[in-house]
């Protein structure tokens, strides 16, 4: 699916009145709610890409606060993968914990691309973390992902908590070289 | 090696190189609030995990409660549960929290620095982007999000990878009526709203010294507006008399031992950097924002210029090549992380003293804490404000984002001390905000439009 523009924040992606719950369920139904009705032929409105599961965006997708409600709603309304010019880092390391990747390509690229699918909206799109190449019918577009991410996705261990926990006393040592560590009172 | 503070507090605080590559970075400082972290306390009791150092989270409620009545149960039924989920979280895991009730309960960014639980050197993390504030005291924070609050329960650590660092070297006097929010400003026009991706942001110079902590706080804060995720200055002398006596800050010899610890912390002077720019102060002017993103500014002397963003002038209501200047506003907002400090109210109060708001305004002020509202009220500050017809407030985020009973309504235009002018930030999907300083704001709430807070200065002694 195409989503024309550059700066789409967070409170567009996921208006702050949504954040006003517990839970993240049922955030999907809110995707760009003030967009689109603003706008009826947000592509977000558009039956011609209901069930799309990549996304192609333009420059700094993402940025603003840094609620994972925008993320979720996306995860949630079935997107598996992004491809963008850019992205503000809180928004894709966000992305990345819930398994979604963010692909960066040239600004070129990503406008062709979503020139395709607007005058070919079924046309078949694949996305490879692996390789990083983005393909779409004929068209083959390269992009890229943090080595990190994509290492992480690659081998499926893309939520660091687990890494984090495996050494605890290497944790508890940096804590104890740390001056500060024994100064709070209150 | 001569390295930067940024350097030298990843080095301090860096546990490992993990097997992505990313570094395990452990948190010195998590500051939780109650609309970033129900899920992640709910993720860590689905997995049976416990907090691993409780005693380094801090928890307050500031974005969903009302300001108007605090009084408890609320009568907004989310504010009350969201609340509710927040204290039983902390309790359940041993987290301090400052409820609503509690003398301490504020808005996060401006509750670290307040309590002195900000420090220099340390990490800081929280569910929240404008933790870049605390980076004014010489802390690498940063704004997480809510799978990330997890992980720092479970481990108090990220993974991460390191930035680079831009200095911005700031020098030279700012003018009558130009203030910490113009620099901002100012910079992130210049640098642009994406220009920091990727860069902590080292602000210095001697405009950057002479400033107090609370404009370095405004400062800071704003880096994430620019694309930065870190923004922070290096602990001075300045720095350490602000720390000084501080409810968390050590005391006694143990404060000379910090101080000794913090100065060595600092970027040393031959550091180098990847990349370097220079602003000068005195060229700076009284700045509003025009457009929807907090790069579209213009002095407001001048007609706006630049960017050529058509869905920016037609959400707007301008034309390029109009002045900001003359515009008639519905609400004046004073607060939030950015502006609700007492020296923000200070600023707001010299320039309101004697006038009146505009009968067609609604004007709100909103003390960034409780401290800061009972510090405004010993020094009178309520009376000018209330006199003049503004609404004097309970302490929280209010109108800054809208989430909780404050809100623009339809097409309003609000003049407002915030950090964000995003299309829908107040509330309202189509309601417009001009972003500017607390004087700024002060001045168009009496003037019912934008105007030129020096004119208005110029009456009252410096
Ligand atoms: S005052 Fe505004 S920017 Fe600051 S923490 Fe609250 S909502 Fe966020």
């Amino acid at each position: 699916m195409p989503l024309r523009g550059d700066e789409l924040d967070t409170d567009r992606i996921m208006p702050a009145r949504f954040l006003r719950a517990v839970s993240f369920d049922g955030l999907e139904r809110h995707l760009f709610e003030d967009d689109r009705a603003a706008d009826p032929g947000h592509a977000f409105n558009d039956p011609r890409y209901a069930g799309a599961s990549i996304l192609v965006v333009n420059a700094n997708f993402g940025c603003g606060s840094s609620r994972e409600h925008a993320p979720q709603g996306l995860v949630r309304a079935g997107i598996r993968a992004i491809v963008g010019e850019s992205f503000s880092e809180i928004f894709q390391g966000n992305a990345a914990m819930l398994g979604l990747p963010c692909f960066v390509a040239s600004h070129e690229a990503v406008e062709r691309l979503q020139t395709l699918i607007e005058t070919t909206p079924d046309v078949a799109i694949a996305a490879d973390v692996t390789s990083g190449a983005i393909t779409a019918g004929t068209m083959r577009i390269a992009a890229t992902l943090p080595a990190a991410l994509r290492d992480g996705f690659v081998s499926g261990q893309w939520n660091p908590t687990l890494m984090l926990l495996d050494r605890y006393d290497e944790v508890r040592a940096v804590a104890d070289r740390l001056p500060y560590m024994n100064w709070v009172i209150g | 090696m001569p390295a930067t503070l940024f350097q030298k507090v990843w080095d301090a605080h860096a546990v490992r190189t993990l097997p992505s590559g990313q570094t395990q970075l452990f948190v010195g400082l998590h500051l939780v609030h109650e609309v970033t972290t129900p899920q992640a306390f709910d993720m860590m009791r689905q997995q049976g995990w416990r907090v691993a150092f409780p005693e380094r989270t801090f928890a307050t409620v500031d974005h969903i409660v009302p300001t108007s009545s605090q009084r408890r149960p609320f009568l907004d039924l989310m504010a009350e549960e969201m609340t509710t989920a927040l204290e039983r979280n902390c309790r359940e895991a041993g987290i301090r929290l400052w409820a609503p009730d509690n003398d301490n309960q504020g808005i996060v960014h401006v509750i670290g620095p307040e309590l002195g639980l900000t420090q220099p050197g340390m990490t800081i993390a929280c569910g929240d982007s404008h933790t870049s504030t605390h980076g004014a005291l010489g802390a690498i924070a940063f704004g997480i999000g809510t799978s990330q609050v997890r992980d720092v329960l479970a481990s108090q650590c990220l993974a991460l990878d390191p930035l680079n660092v831009r200095r911005i070297d700031i020098s030279g006097r700012l003018n009558r009526g130009v203030y910490a929010k113009d620099v901002i400003l100012t910079i992130i026009r210049r640098l642009g709203v994406q220009g920091g991706v990727g860069f902590a942001y080292e602000y210095g110079g001697s405009t950057i010294d002479a400033m107090t902590i609370d404009e370095r706080m405004t400062i800071c804060n704003m880096s994430i507006e620019g694309g930065a995720r870190i923004g922070y200055v290096n602990p001075d002398d300045t720095t350490y008399a602000f720390l000084r006596g501080r409810r968390f800050s050590p005391a006694g010899d143990a404060f000379d031992r910090a101080v000794a610890w913090w100065r060595q912390m600092a970027s040393d002077t031959s550091a180098t950097y990847a990349d370097r720019v220079t602003f000068d102060a005195t060229a700076i002017e009284p700045t509003v924002t025009w457009g929807i993103n907090p790069g579209q500014s213009v002095a407001v002397s001048e007609p706006i210029d630049g960017d050529p963003d058509d869905e920016a002038f037609a959400f707007m209501g301008f034309r390029p090549g109009q002045r900001v200047r003359g515009t008639r506003i519905d609400v004046a907002f004073i607060g939030s992380c950015t502006n609700g400090r007492l020296s923000d109210l200070e600023d707001a109060a010299h320039v309101v003293r004697g006038h009146h708001v505009a009968p067609h305004v609604k004007a709100l002020v909103v003390p960034g804490s409780q401290a800061v509202r009972r510090a405004a009220e010993a020094r009178g500050l309520h009376d000018v404000f209330i006199e003049a017809g503004f609404e004097w407030r309970g302490a929280g985020c209010s109108m800054c984002l809208g989430m909780n009973q404050d809100r623009l309504e339809g097409r309003q235009v609000s003049a407002s001390s915030s950090n964000r002018n995003f299309k829908g930030r107040q509330g309202s999907p189509t309601g417009r905000t001009l972003l500017m300083s607390p004087a700024m704001v002060a001045a168009a709430a009496i003037a019912g439009e934008v105007v030129d807070v020096r004119e208005m200065l110029e009456a009252v002694p410096a």
